[in-house]
């Protein structure tokens, strides 16, 4: 059961100041940005199939993401809408990295399209992040290293974020 | 009641089976403090954690990463009670480590990215769900005492 602790309204206003804090605190490393820019540059010929292969299990281990894709015919691990949008989905990406020094300015076109006409819920940022953390594991099991894979997942949340700006 | 179909017990099963323990438990854990490394709070008394170097080389952290991993054979044993089998484990986790339980997610997390280089290929999209499935059974199971 969820702790059920009561939070007065002072706290909250508190609580949300400290979490912006954090999320500014909790921004991107030159140390991290060297490291995802590296990796990115060995993952960067396969990113079409890494993408595929995240987005595949996305759709596979998290059943509710399938509700945005209602308008595919087929929605199969390596399915053609699912490769295709797979590397459409990794070659943003591979843009965020070039622009990983401004995530917010540099997705900016990107945040008013997920936030005005695809209306992703930014959960699910969450959900296809793991997803390839994962196939990233699985192609490259020992450059995915702890390292590495805390670099890329501070990264791929700093995406999130810039995503979900233009959101409210 | 969880309900497995034929194919998830198997999976899980064959998984666990075919398991390195004292391999994949202490990296499984040692990702978990290096990735998150607030849940090092928990460790406090088990020596050098200062960097990623010292926490993967740390001898009681791949110890106690053992032990949980081998934590996990109850529930495997027991897929289809598995809140009762954890029961104990959940008021310990709750009563006495005082483990925020948001924690367990965070180590299933990193169970699975090794699980996953580990099994390179084999770890099919129904492969990940089976087990993630799993996890997600146990990791509700260990919060449910908590109050």
């Amino acid at each position: 059961m969820p702790r059920l602790t009561y939070k007065p309204p002072h706290d909250c206003l508190l609580i949300g100041i400290r979490t912006k804090q954090l999320a500014n605190r909790m921004s991107l490393t030159a140390k991290d940005k060297d490291t995802v820019k590296a990796f990115w540059g060995k993952v960067s010929a396969k990113a079409e199939d890494i993408g595929q292969d995240a987005l595949s299990r996305m759709l596979v281990v998290y059943p509710q993401t399938k509700t945005y894709f209602a308008h595919w015919q087929d929605l199969s691990p390596g399915s053609a809408p699912v490769k295709k949008h797979g590397a459409t989905i990794m070659a943003g990406v591979g843009d965020a990295v070039s622009k990983i020094d401004d995530l917010t300015a540099g997705l900016l076109n990107l945040s008013e399209l997920h936030a005005f006409t695809l209306r992703v819920d930014p959960a699910n940022f969450k959900i296809l992040a793991h997803n390839i953390l994962v196939v990233l594991a699985i192609r490259l099991p020992s450059d995915f290293t702890p390292e590495v894979h805390v670099a890329i997942d501070k990264f791929l949340a700093a995406v999130a974020r810039a995503l979900s700006e233009k959101y409210r | 009641m969880v309900e497995w179909t034929e194919q998830e017990r198997t999976i899980i099963t064959t998984i666990f089976s075919n398991l390195d323990y004292e391999d994949v438990g202490p990296k499984a854990l040692a990702r978990c403090l290096i990735v998150y490394p607030w849940t090092q709070r928990y460790f406090a008394s088990f020596g050098n954690l200062y960097n990623a170097e010292a926490i993967k080389t740390n001898p009681n952290i791949a110890a106690h990463g053992t032990k949980v991993l081998h934590g996990l054979d109850r529930a495997v044993k027991n897929l289809d009670n598995i809140k009762a089998t954890y029961a104990e484990l959940s008021v310990l986790h709750s009563e006495k480590l005082h483990v925020d339980p948001d924690n367990f997610k965070l180590l299933a997390d990193c169970l699975t990215i090794v699980i996953a280089a580990k099994l390179g290929s084999a770890f099919t999209p129904e492969t990940q769900a089976a087990f993630q499935k799993f996890l997600a059974v146990v990791v509700s199971a260990l919060g449910r005492q908590y109050h």
